[in-house]
């Protein structure tokens, strides 16, 4: 059973369809790259799966549970996290706070939740305890990603590249089992690209499942295992890179009809 | 002389504190509320009736009306969740003049435009505090003022804080990375409330008597002037925005020139502070501090490092 599907899902904004009885599947451990044409609904179907927007109709299913009904930070502690398409870090915080905020609701320690009330007039104790868990994985982020030198720069402050690596590292932080990366290469030069490449299969080494919209088929050929095209909020296609490649329907949508 | 200035720090203390809980809402949320001195009528209010009418003591009196106000904050919390920037703050504005409407009309409750007078000051182990006496005043204000500090700064220095400042930052990013965005907006709101309704007790309190006209816009904007002042999101910077600005708006009567420089003239000085400060200096005098986890967790930077 896939880890995540979704039931003819729907979204409609007045009389535009954004999102047109779309079924996807994402398998666990695999790298699934959502591609199409700019307005193809690729980021409102992001939107809907991870609970920022909500379907018309149609359902959103993880670990086999109905997430649809969901707010988004319900989603998120769930095991499903996102990265967005233009770039929202917290800017006025530093980086190192910018990947704290992603552990925020991890660091549930079982003493503090117990005794809120004590931990709250006993006071440092526990919140020190809290705050070290929060202090420790975050530094592992910040150093999965080489961040760890920019800790104490404000997140506005960092170059584009390093933002969106921050961006991932935020999402990472909360420990999901779902990445959904929002066109993660969008504005890097080819080198950095090919850096992404790598990152990508690091995080997909790590047990987690990658869903990501990308333009740049050179990175979306080479490390998705499966890819899913959109077209005017329909699914037109599914497959392997090369069988996607070939499909005359995705040919058309990209480089239009051939007169015959 | 000295009584005077015994008398602005007392009421430096009692903005601090108001001021202290509106940064919270204000400076860390990055919700702009304009009814902070409705929360404080609220609470000098609600310790006023509570002393008066009912003769409760001092403390419980100001504990009480502190929940009080609080439960109002939650109030003006909950319907405010949808509303952003301007719209949020012409909201408050509105709760504002509710406020003090429902002051100046609830005769029974109130005693409307005469105001409440008689409340008898505090007692901690059978020493009365008197308004006469103004060193113990400003010893008690200031301990509070201390307490409270503490209070909001072990709130802002834990993951609840770094929540509230994701959120001023992008809500929809705090939403998507876990934090329940709505509950830690309401939570702000009732804590700044909290804060107000204390300061509101301590200031009917003092004063012995509470008029409706006290709490009004002007008293709004003059706390927000000293957060903006001191620095948004800056515990310290708010205290010292509080000590600048009530010494300004006091400085025609403590040099005796109040016959030259009229006591309107504050409403002038406050918006071309506000003005000044969000031309040439918008993060405050002080501005936010970043925190330097390493140091407050006293604890080197992992092997990772090396």
């Amino acid at each position: 059973m896939p880890l995540l599907y979704t039931q003819s899902l729907r979204r409609e904004f007045g009389g535009v369809v954004a999102v047109s009885d779309v079924d996807i599947e994402i398998f666990k451990n695999s790298i699934t790259g959502l591609i199409g044409p700019n307005g193809a609904g690729k980021t409102t179907l992001f939107n809907t799966i991870t609970g920022l927007d909500y379907p018309t109709s149609g359902f959103v299913f993880f670990k086999g549970e109905d997430i649809t009904p969901l707010p988004a930070y319900k989603i998120t502690r769930s095991g499903i996290a996102r990265t967005f398409q233009n770039i929202r870090l917290f800017k006025e915080m530093t980086v190192f706070e910018n990947v704290m905020i992603g552990r925020h609701f991890r660091a549930n320690h079982p003493h503090i939740v117990k005794n809120k009330l004590i931990n709250f007039i006993l006071g440092r104790i526990f919140v020190k305890q809290e705050e070290q868990d929060i202090y420790e994985s975050s530094l592992k982020w910040l150093d999965f990603f080489g961040l760890l030198d920019f800790r104490d720069e404000y997140a506005k402050n960092l170059p584009y590249g390093k933002q969106r690596e921050l961006e991932i590292a935020r999402a990472l932080a909360t420990e999901p089992e779902v990445l959904f990366l929002d066109e993660p290469a969008a504005g890097m030069n080819p080198q950095e690209t090919d850096e992404l490449m790598v990152t990508i299969k690091r995080i997909r080494d790590l047990g987690i499942t990658v869903v990501l919209i990308e333009h740049d088929m050179k990175l979306v050929m080479n490390i998705c295992d499966k890819i899913i095209v959109l077209n005017y909020g329909r699914k037109i296609a599914e497959g392997t890179p090369a069988q996607v490649q070939n499909n005359k329907e995705v040919i058309e949508a990209y480089l239009g009809k051939t007169d015959e | 002389m000295l009584n005077f200035i015994l008398l602005i720090f007392i009421y430096i203390g009692i903005y601090a504190i108001s001021a202290l809980g509106l940064n919270l809402i204000v400076g860390y949320t990055g919700l702009l509320s304009l009814c902070q001195a409705a929360f404080l009528g609220i609470g000098a209010y609600s310790a006023a009736v509570l002393m008066t009418a009912f003769h409760f003591g001092f403390w419980e009196a100001m504990f009480i009306s502190g929940i009080i106000t609080a439960l109002c904050g939650m109030l003006i919390g909950i319907p405010t969740l949808r509303l952003k920037g301007d719209y949020l703050a012409i909201a408050t504005l509105g709760f504002g003049e509710i406020v003090r409407n429902i002051i100046v009309n609830w005769d029974s409750v109130t005693k409307g435009p005469m105001g409440i007078n008689g409340i008898p000051g505090p007692e901690l182990f059978g020493f009365m505090f008197s308004s006469m006496d103004k060193i113990s005043w400003v010893i008690l204000i200031w301990v509070i003022v201390g307490i409270s500090y503490y209070f909001v700064r072990r709130v802002v220095r834990s993951r609840v804080g770094r929540a509230l400042e994701a959120i001023r930052e992008d809500e929809i990013a705090a939403s998507a990375m876990g934090i329940n965005t709505a509950k830690y907006k309401i939570g702000a709101f009732t804590t700044g409330a909290f804060l107000a309704g204390i300061a509101g007790s301590l200031f009917a309190s003092y004063n012995q008597s509470v008029a409706p006209l006290t709490f009004d816009f002007m008293m709004s904007i003059m706390i927000l002037c000293m957060v903006v002042l001191g620095g948004l999101g800056n515990n310290y910077a708010t205290v010292a925005g509080a000590i600048i600005i009530v010494i300004t708006s006091e400085i025609p009567r403590l040099f005796g020139i109040s016959h030259i420089i009229p006591p309107q003239l504050n409403q002038v000085i406050f918006g071309l502070i506000l003005v000044l400060m969000m031309i040439y200096r918008p993060q405050g005098i002080i501005g936010r501090v970043k925190l330097n986890y390493a140091k407050i967790l006293k604890k080197e930077i992992l092997n990772l490092e090396k």
